[in-house]
């Protein structure tokens, strides 16, 4: 076998190291507030293709005098389209609002451009508008489908893992996954990227991922903890398993995280928003689910498992030290 | 072990290429100038409005108006009839009568030059005029997006006299009646009862047209035409014409959507221009075949054998999964595909991927703990096995609770009403196809390929595993 990395020796450094992450990222979430997307908050955003220059803060006026409401305005220039080597711009309005608008007055917006830059051909290539009402009930049934699939989850870990522990071994996967998931949450913090059924879609599959590598680990202790009969040492048993998986696990986390790169990468260049806002978060994800089956899963539950088999032991001890405890 | 035999890998992997192609490429024939389809292939797939553009928009009756569910569903048929008529032919459309809302969705014709989407959310939710006109002569006739000729525009007389408009009816109910007295056999018609405004202007028209024709038409477009047998005097009338029982439900439906109480007004809407979603549709040709190259690389590279037939089983189930879509097999229907559903298909490939490694990583620590190949290929495969399965069923739960939570009826429909966003529900169905297919492709067929493969003499030389050596 080749050299092995004591996980569970090193438990006081990798959780610190998570601890550390999930507090920068409050720290940015303190900072940078959380955006929610319109699809969850209500709104509306329509965006234009034009050709040749136009000044952001020019339209931003046109609107805003029309409108007699906030807008923002964002410009993104030389964009390639697909099937050709024609570069495009494309221009933005999002209103700052959280009610929808009307389809008269996105008629008026799209006919004021075509009529004060008769040279820009503007275009009108998507628009969204959403009801603050049926937003938040959205926000809230993603909320309710990403917890149903969590214990859910939880509940298969506990039932198929029995022999080595079932419950615990599903709350120590569980708590993976919520680390797991608040990495991906702030990634979308940090680049500011808004709140969306993208978030929800990739939490879910960290869910899937996260927890698929953590029940390969499991199963490995199952089959080892077999073959070396009940009184190895857990902390020994982990560590082996871990270690033996981890060629696999960082295999599989190569190759999807490669996939994904390439996802993210590709649609960097076509400028499709709505999907990197997904591979990003999903990079960080497969790394931080990587991490967490190793470095956090693994060692935590020894912690418990120890803590839970001295205190059997302990247990008359215990009971006499207790006066001199109170 | 279980020897399998030799010829079984070149077979298995000739099928599987076979299904790849066919599921990609689909399979086409010519009778005469109609070109038939045998089987789907990729061009075939229903793509989602956020990959080929169209319009998403969802209303509700107005002024907070809170309408009963059969004015619902009335006004569900009026959109419907303006969709089939205007031939828009792949149209969603759900009623979601807990929270009052109509949901539409439609791609942009093939034709369509001008992209004028307010325009089109405009049209199809504009209150509904019905009337009743005289005779039943029409400018054009048609053939709707389902199949039925629809007779467009009135002229002539029909043009100049309304009986009767949409504000003179009450309502209109489907019934069922028994053909003939004492006779089992049931007929369908349609009860018409009318406001104090339409009796008499309804009256003073059967008698004069008794025996001719009393067309009714919504909009442009004329959905029935009963002759007057008997004046109606009463208000009360009633249309046969041996519908069937849908037929009633539905024309009853339409004619209540004339007398709908309330406009409705436009809460959501949402429109993609075709030209980006096209440009997001080769992006993500292009990332699929750059990422499948990779893996396929990185497989060889690490893996060898076990990595060459993992890269053909990815293969087999890449094409499953778009056979699955595409409705390349009946008992499947074809399934609109979204961005978020090649996802779901990128995302079940990275789990097939993982359970190939899981298998080849596990046959190599039996090779180099010193096992004979096959007694390291059967221990790899069967140790393997249960961490695949337990992987792959979690995942499943995710993708059945995307599917079950956003479907078009849920599980939480009582809570939030039936579907509210379908894009989320196509990543869990490309999903769980996806893991299904990892299940057959994955597992199944890269282990016989497998187990007949390293019986070929060439293939049986243990680095070829990950062993060191000989």
């Amino acid at each position: 076998m080749k050299h092995t990395f004591d996980f569970v020796g090193k438990r006081k450094i990798t959780i610190s190291i998570s601890l550390a992450l999930i507090l920068i990222g409050i720290i940015f979430n303190l900072i940078n507030g959380t955006r929610l997307d319109i699809q969850f908050r209500g709104g509306a955003i329509i965006s234009y293709s034009y050709t040749g220059e136009v000044d952001q803060h020019a339209v931003q006026k046109l609107v805003n005098d029309m409108t007699a409401e906030e807008v923002s305005v964002q410009v993104n220039e030389n964009v390639k389209i697909a099937g050709s080597d024609e570069m495009q711009n494309t221009i933005s309005i999002s209103f700052s609002g959280n009610q929808s608008i009307s389809l008269e007055k996105q008629k008026e917006i799209t006919a004021a451009l075509a009529k004060n830059y008769p040279d820009n051909h503007f275009e009108q290539s998507e628009s969204n508008s959403v009801d603050p009402t049926m937003g938040g009930k959205f926000l809230v049934k993603c909320l309710v489908a990403v917890a149903i699939a969590a214990v859910l989850m939880v509940i298969y870990v506990a039932l198929r893992f029995r022999k080595i522990g079932g419950w615990s071994a599903g709350v120590f996967a569980l708590v993976a996954l919520v680390i797991d998931v608040s990495m991906v949450y702030f990634t979308f913090i940090v680049f500011r990227l808004p709140i969306d059924s993208n978030f929800m879609a990739v939490a879910l599959m960290i869910l899937g991922y996260s927890l698929n590598d953590t029940i390969v680990i499991y199963d490995r202790i199952r089959e080892n903890r077999r073959m070396a009969g009940p009184k190895t040492d857990i902390g020994d048993l982990v560590n082996k398993s871990i270690n033996q998986n981890l060629s696999r696990t960082i295999n599989t986390s190569i190759t999807t995280f490669s996939a994904i790169t390439v996802v993210f990468v590709i649609s960097l260049i076509f400028n499709l928003p709505s999907v990197t806002s997904f591979a990003l978060p999903m990079m960080v994800g497969i790394i931080s689910g990587c991490y967490t089956t190793n470095c956090i899963v693994g060692p935590l539950w020894v912690l418990w498992k120890k803590r839970g088999s001295k205190g059997k032991s302990d247990k008359k001890k215990n009971n006499q030290e207790a006066p001199a405890n109170v | 072990m279980k020897r399998v035999r030799k010829p079984v890998f070149f077979i298995v992997a000739l099928l599987i290429l076979c299904f790849g192609c066919a599921s990609i490429f689909g399979i086409h024939g010519q009778n005469g100038d109609i070109p038939i389809t045998y089987v789907k292939g990729i061009n075939d797939i229903r793509w989602g409005i956020d990959i080929r553009g169209g319009v998403e928009a969802t209303f509700r009756p107005a002024d907070g108006v809170d309408a009963t569910d059969d004015q619902i569903s009335s006004a569900k048929a009026i959109i419907e009839t303006r969709l089939v008529s205007s031939n828009i032919t792949d149209y969603e459309l759900y009623a979601d009568k807990t929270n009052d809302r109509i949901i539409v969705r439609f791609p942009w014709k093939v034709d369509e030059k001008d992209f004028d989407p307010e325009t089109a959310i405009e049209e199809i939710s504009a209150t509904a005029e019905l009337t009743f006109r005289e005779g039943r002569e029409y400018e054009s006739n048609d053939v709707g997006s389902d199949g039925k000729t629809v007779a467009k525009t009135p002229k002539g007389v029909t043009k100049e006299n309304v009986v009767l408009s949409g504000s003179d009816v009450k309502k209109a109910e489907a019934h069922a009646v028994p053909k003939e007295e004492n006779s089992a056999e049931m007929e369908y018609l349609i009860s018409l009862e009318l406001e104090e405004s339409g009796k008499e202007k309804f009256a003073k028209a059967t008698e004069r047209l008794k025996g001719q024709y009393i067309s009714i038409w919504m909009d442009d477009v004329m959905i029935s035409a009963p002759q007057v047998n008997a004046v109606i005097t009463n208000g009360e009338a009633s249309i046969t014409g041996g519908f069937t029982a849908k037929e009633a439900s539905e024309l009853a439906q339409k004619i209540n959507a004339g007398a709908l109480p309330f406009k409705l007004e436009t809460s959501n809407f949402g429109t993609i221009n075709p030209t980006l979603g096209n440009s997001a549709l080769t992006a993500m040709g292009i990332a699929a075949c750059i990422a499948m190259v990779l893996i396929c690389l990185f497989m060889l590279f690490m893996y060898r054998m076990p990595g060459f037939i993992a890269c053909i089983a990815l293969i087999g189930q890449m094409a499953l999964s778009l056979a699955a879509v595409s409705g390349f097999f009946s008992f499947a229907s074809s399934f609109t595909m979204t961005l978020p559903g090649i996802a779901g298909i990128i995302l079940s490939i990275g789990m097939g991927v993982d359970a190939n490694i899981i298998t080849a990583e596990r046959i190599k620590e039996e090779i180099r703990n010193g096992k004979t190949l096959d007694g390291a290929i059967d221990k790899g495969c069967r140790s393997s096995f249960w961490a695949i399965f337990d992987g792959n069923i979690t995942v499943i739960i995710v993708a059945v609770i995307l599917m079950c939570v956003f479907g078009p009826s849920n599980i939480l429909s009582f809570w939030f009403g039936p579907s509210t966003t379908g894009i989320i529900y196509s990543f869990g169905y490309t999903l769980l196809v996806g893991v299904v297919s990892n299940f057959v492709m994955g597992v199944g067929a890269s282990r016989i390929m497998l187990r007949s493969f390293s019986g070929l003499k060439f293939a049986r030389k243990k680095w070829m595993y990950g062993g060191k050596g000989q």
